[in-house]
């Protein structure tokens, strides 16, 4: 007598899964996932996991976290990131430390693959949200990360 | 309505008899053809909006307040594409299937009482009448088609031809089972019967079980989804109307939402009641039968967009299967219990 059950069990599927898309059909106006996205481009925030690109960000002091210890620039594997540095007399305990002078990240090379930022040992970069990224001009898309005159948060290497 | 009365004695005071109907035929005929071109139109939109919702989306609702010239702006274009065919397609018969197809599907229309007086063929076979009328579409999707010359046409016609036969047993069945109660097949007839109680109630169980049949039945007689593998787009391209562009396409399209129209208008009057109000609330006022026929009627068509989108395409197989063995045998079981209750007056009747 599997014929009665086979049909009690098919009704029963079908309205559970009339159930689930009828509570969807409900909380559309609230849920909808979709967005209108030129009207809300003041408000419009990026899910957290989204890549836009690579930011480095610094604290109010203008100091990051980057050591220049050039960890993202092996790791990256079509070399969007280029690592200009040189040893300079750290000015607290005056002996020569290897710092950066700029941090170039070629956003039009970059495959978002995140490498680099799992492979940064001090959590200097990380991924902005931004996702207008089209420039008229190519040039636009090579960034230098670390902000004109910014140091390294002192004390990160001890 | 005393406007149809005006118009029609004007029109015998100006012309011979003969004439005289003849004219009145076309007037009817051109607005029940501009009412489904429009109706038509906002089925579609309709469905964009529901699906979307279903899918927690917003939809097409840029053009016009909340889209509403959305689907008049789509039949503008399709109007203004070119009209490409195949140089091998059977030139007649591939012209001839959208007409074949869209005709069949307003002739259906003409049957059904929006209101008590708006009705404009009343005949005494109407329900035989509507399932051979929407049985003759299929014949337009065959010929679409076969003409084409395209072998994933061919198959989803094919396709179309297996199911619809199949289905119509069920259809034909269930309204059967609500024929039983009353005694008549002319829709107008049916409609008094159900002053005492919509049949849905009146037949209570088997009433419900042939409403589950006659909607699964239907569905699949207008080719939707989860019936839909004569257009399986994943499989077919388009099937039938694959060749087919610009406005003969949007034929085929209007066709599908206006017989997804006429499937939920005959459960409207088989089973709801047609234009009656429930409980007789607004029976003062014939008027309003519009708006409940079309307010129970777009109830209906809600439910089959529910479940073209929360349900997965059958296999062809699972199509006929549950065709011959579960739905047939169900409704003819179905219809002997009704027989029963007919004849042992177990029906409720207020």
């Amino acid at each position: 007598m599997s014929y009665f059950s086979d049909i009690y069990n098919g009704v029963k599927t079908l309205l559970t899964g009339m159930s689930v898309t009828g509570k969807y059909f409900l909380h559309s106006r609230k849920g909808a996932i979709t967005q209108q996205y030129p009207d809300n481009r003041a408000t419009l925030q990026m899910f957290e996991r989204f890549r836009g690109e690579v930011v480095m960000p610094h604290d109010e002091k203008n100091e990051h976290r980057c050591t220049g210890c050039q960890k993202c620039e092996l790791a990256c594997p079509n070399g969007s990131i280029e690592i200009i540095w040189d040893r300079q007399i750290d000015p607290e305990t005056g002996k020569k430390k290897k710092m950066i002078d700029k941090h170039i990240y070629h956003l039009g090379m970059c495959t978002m693959c995140s490498l680099c930022i799992e492979a940064c040992p001090t959590d200097a970069i990380k991924w902005a949200q931004n996702f207008e990224n089209s420039v008229y001009d190519r040039t636009y898309l090579t960034r230098v990360l670390n902000k004109p005159g910014s140091k390294v948060v002192p004390g990160l290497e001890d | 309505m005393n406007i149809t009365k005006n118009i029609h004695e004007w029109l015998f005071s100006l012309m011979p008899e003969a004439t005289a109907s003849l004219v009145e035929m076309a007037l009817i005929a051109v607005i029940y053809l501009a009412i489904f071109a429009v109706a038509g139109l906002y089925l579609v939109l309709l469905e964009r909006r529901v699906a979307a919702w279903f899918q927690l989306r917003l939809g097409p609702n840029r053009v016009g307040y909340q889209g509403l010239l959305q689907t008049m702006a789509d039949a503008l274009k399709l109007v203004s594409k070119e009209l490409t065919g195949t140089i091998k397609a059977d030139k007649f018969l591939y012209n001839l299937a959208p007409y074949f197809v869209i005709v069949t599907a307003l002739m259906a229309m003409s049957l059904f009482p929006f209101t008590k007086e708006f009705q404009a063929f009343d005949i005494n076979i109407g329900i035989f009448f509507l399932i051979a009328i929407s049985s003759i579409g299929v014949i337009g999707i065959l010929l679409a088609g076969w003409s084409s010359n395209n072998k994933f046409a061919l198959i989803g016609a094919m396709r179309s031809g297996v199911q619809t036969i199949s289905y119509e047993l069920s259809v034909g069945l269930s309204l059967l089972t609500m024929v039983l109660m009353t005694g008549s097949l002319q829709l107008s007839e049916i409609v008094e019967v159900q002053k005492h109680g919509w049949l849905i109630v009146q037949g209570h169980f088997p009433a419900v079980i042939a409403f589950c049949i006659y909607m699964i039945a239907g569905t699949a007689e207008t080719n939707r989804a989860p019936f839909d593998l004569v257009e399986a787009e994943s499989e077919l391209g388009a099937g039938f109307h694959t060749e087919y562009s610009g406005m003969k396409f949007a034929y085929f399209f209007l066709a599908e939402f206006i017989n997804m129209f006429i499937i939920a208008s005959i459960a409207t009057t088989v089973f709801f009641g047609a234009y009656l109000s429930p409980f007789g609330i607004t029976e003062s006022i014939p008027l309003l039968g519009i708006f409940w026929f079309l307010i129970k009627t777009l109830a209906i068509i809600f439910l089959m967009m529910w479940f073209r989108w929360t349900f997965p395409r059958l296999r062809i197989d699972q199509l006929l299967v549950l065709e011959w063995k579960y739905l047939l045998p169900l409704n003819l079981m179905n219809l002997i219990i009704m027989a029963l209750m007919v004849l042992l007056g177990l029906t409720i009747q207020f």
